[in-house]
């Protein structure tokens, strides 16, 4: 069975479509990429997955694990083990990370009917993360993302997808501000977690990502539908390319 | 004049302070009383005409006949969940009078000297009699002038040059509430000698429902160099009025901190007035209100610069749901001679409900040329973005909620530096804040289950 399975997906926001009829199915373990240009919705098929409620659905069906995701609350798609590294990783000031971690970790097993996490295997955990990830703990004592540079935000989302290891991780957009170094650091610890259990999609705008991060399948969505699919060569063809081929779609379906 | 049916009861009890007064009080505290009922007399409570009370009515409180209390009663069941653990000692007020029976006074630490008030006076070799009633101004403030005719009892605090006191005092001022209306005026001195330190909480608590009326006056003195931290807990049931002022007079370098805690009550009004009354003296005026249901919040902040380089420093954050009303004033007066004066002001609040609402003015009277002066006040909601943050990591809607609430608050607790008061109060915060998160949860199904039913069924 797939993991996940869009059909036909439509979404809007404020009655203006942006996603219209996307098609996806992803099976365990796999590794799809979507690149595309900006504004042709990767954002809103991300946020929609993770259940975002701007978002309407206007048609189509998502199938996550055999289930209906259209039907489950943000926090339910988390505990089924839905995780979206956001673009835009949001500052919380008054939120101390690791007490948010914590209480992730632990609203997750709650749901699943496990015993909470104390401090005690907890912090192993935790630092063996900040390791793999070249963050230090001091950083943790700060509020959530408050202060951190955008290279660390984008750090931090992957140390929570590490500590909260999902059976389907969406990353939109990881690599866009991080320089070469930090960029390898992302790649590590996304590739630690790459394994039969874990699907991924990769959301980028840019092939660079994907040399390090090398997905199965990659699909290029073009004013809210899938144009193109293919393997990592369809990336690197893009790099050369570019998304020239699209633009006169994009334009078509901006606005007035 | 036009009220006076209304203060009948007042006057009453005013007779009655006076005959005791008589027989046993000396003759300067007899005045003094006697000074308060005049001016309250003369000027009965304020309207909403007077420009510092625009938008508070009093008209729940006028209209409420409140008779002193009558004698206290020491067996208050349950009253060991009220005590801050780790206090240096505990005062206990059971509808205005000392209850020596559940106060704990012994072993205090070398410097710090407690007594109720009415002991401290009658000691006369504690000094209180030199600071009674020299701060407050009875013309200018009816509750002030009210609380000096009627005040029973309350706390003397005295705290010994160089004295450092790591450990709060704890005053617990109890209502028993139930039967008819009552009011106490309860009265507080605090005197922090030359470079000696502090901590107080005051703790207004009532044991049982009904309407109860507190008026209390403190006076907290700080001398050159001193360091007191001031908390003020309001936790009275929400038929309760309460009126607290504090009144602080900080000497040359004296560093003083107040925090209002205001979470129970439903008439509150919190006047919070330092005169910094010699150069290089600083203040700290923290606040957190979080009001629910009808209760109406006022914070009036008056700062006084009197004397060169002193800064203050306002935060006051508020909370505010169904359909709770807060008021925050905050008045900065810089006077002539206070150049080189750093004042600053800010008033964050969130909104939980439509129906909530909240009052923001600074007020800003700047007479010397040199100094900074700055405020700011912001009113939001809950945001979309934070919220989904924290669902989307596994957290159901009430609980990213309540966390957003408490990062809320936690900008006022992060002010409050000494151990155990802060965490006695960021309990109490707590607890009032899970209450609001499921009164939330209740009053609206989640908006997203009720979309996910609306969506039609896509494939037919
Ligand atoms: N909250 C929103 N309100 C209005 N328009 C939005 C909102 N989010 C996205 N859009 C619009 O939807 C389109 C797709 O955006 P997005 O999904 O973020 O694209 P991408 O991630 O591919 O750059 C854009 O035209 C964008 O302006
Ligand atoms: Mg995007």
């Amino acid at each position: 069975m797939s993991l996940l399975e869009i059909k036909n997906l439509r979404a809007a926001v404020e009655g203006h479509e942006i996603l219209k009829g996307v098609n996806l199915t992803i099976n365990p373990g796999e590794v799809h990429s979507i690149m595309g240009p900006n504004g042709s919705g990767k954002s809103t098929l991300a946020q929609v997955l993770a259940r975002r409620d701007t978002f309407e659905v206007t048609g189509g069906e998502i199938l996550y694990n055999g289930k209906d995701l259209l039907r489950m609350k943000p926090e339910e798609a988390a505990c089924e083990g839905v995780f979206l590294a956001f673009q835009y990783p949001v500052e919380i000031p008054g939120i101390g990370n690791a007490y948010f971690l914590r209480s992730a970790i632990n609203a997750i097993r709650k749901y699943r009917g496990e015993d909470e996490m104390d401090a005690m295997d907890f912090l192993p955990l935790f630092r063996e993360n900040l390791k793999l990830l070249e963050m230090d703990e001091k950083l943790m004592n700060r509020s959530v993302n408050e202060g951190f540079s955008g290279g660390e935000k984008k750090r931090n989302e992957i140390l929570q997808m590490a500590m909260l290891q999902p059976k389907l991780a969406i990353l939109d957009e990881t690599d866009s501000g991080l320089d070469i170094d930090a960029l390898k650091i992302v790649a590590r610890g996304v590739n630690a977690l790459r394994g039969p259990e874990r699907s991924m999609l990769v959301i980028t705008h840019y092939q660079r990502l994907l040399n390090y991060i090398v997905p199965d399948f990659v699909h290029v969505l073009v004013d809210g539908q899938i144009a193109r699919s293919g393997g990592p060569e369809l990336a690197r063809e893009l790099e050369e390319t570019g998304y020239g081929w699209a633009e006169p779609a994009t334009q078509q379906a901006l606005p007035a | 004049m036009a009220t006076t049916a209304k203060l009948q009861n007042y006057f009453e009890a005013f007779n009655e302070m006076e005959a005791r007064g008589e027989a046993s009080e000396p003759v300067w505290l007899h005045q003094l009383r006697s000074e308060g009922w005049a001016s309250f007399s003369a000027n009965g409570f304020p309207t909403v005409r007077d420009e510092d009370w625009r938008f508070t009515s009093l008209a729940p409180l006028t209209r409420t006949p409140f008779r002193r209390a009558t004698a206290a009663d020491d067996l208050i069941p349950g009253i060991e969940a009220l005590h801050l653990s780790g206090a240096a000692c505990r005062l206990v007020f059971v509808n205005g009078r000392f209850a020596p029976g559940l106060s704990a006074t012994g072993n205090l630490p070398a410097g710090l000297q407690v007594s109720s008030l009415v002991q401290a006076l009658g000691d006369k070799t504690g000094g209180a009699e030199q600071h009674l009633g020299r701060y407050v101004n009875l013309r200018r403030d009816a509750f002030a002038a009210l609380n000096t005719a009627l005040w029973e009892d309350g706390a003397y605090i005295r705290i010994r040059r160089g004295a450092r006191i790591e450990q709060p005092v704890h005053l617990l001022f109890l209502s028993t509430t139930g039967g008819a209306p009552t009011m106490t005026h309860p009265r507080t001195l605090i005197v922090a000698e030359p470079a000696s330190q502090a901590v107080i909480v005051e703790d207004y608590v009532s044991s049982g429902n009904g309407a109860a009326f507190s008026n209390s006056v403190t006076e907290l003195v700080a001398a050159g160099d001193a360091i007191v931290s001031h908390y003020l807990v309001e936790r009275e049931n929400y038929d309760s009025f309460n009126v607290s002022t504090l009144r602080i007079e900080q000497a040359r370098g004296a560093n003083v901190s107040s925090h209002s805690i205001l979470l129970g009550g439903g008439l509150v009004r919190n006047n919070v007035h330092p005169v910094l009354n010699g150069p290089g003296a600083e203040c700290l005026i923290n606040g957190l209100f979080v009001g629910a249901g009808r209760q109406h919040l006022d914070n009036y902040m008056l700062v006084e610069h009197a004397s060169p380089n002193g800064s203050s420093r306002q935060f006051y954050n508020g909370i505010l749901d169904q359909q709770a009303r807060g008021v925050f004033h905050g008045r900065i007066v810089v006077h002539k001679d206070a150049q080189k004066t750093d004042a600053k002001q800010t008033n964050r609040n969130l909104l939980l409900s439509d129906d909530a609402r909240i009052d923001t003015k600074p007020q800003l009277e700047i007479r010397a040329d040199d100094v900074k002066c700055t405020h700011g006040a912001t009113i939001g909601r809950i945001e979309d973005e934070p919220l989904f943050y924290l669902r989307s990591r596994g957290l159901d809607e009430r609980s990213a909620r309540n966390l957003l609430l408490y990062a809320f608050a936690a900008e006022c607790l992060d002010r409050m530096m000494e151990q155990p008061a802060r965490d006695f109060v960021e309990e109490l915060i707590q607890k009032r804040l899970r209450e609001i998160a499921n009164a939330e949860q209740q009053a609206s199904p989640s908006s997203q289950e009720a979309r996910a039913d609306a969506s039609p069924e896509e494939v037919a």
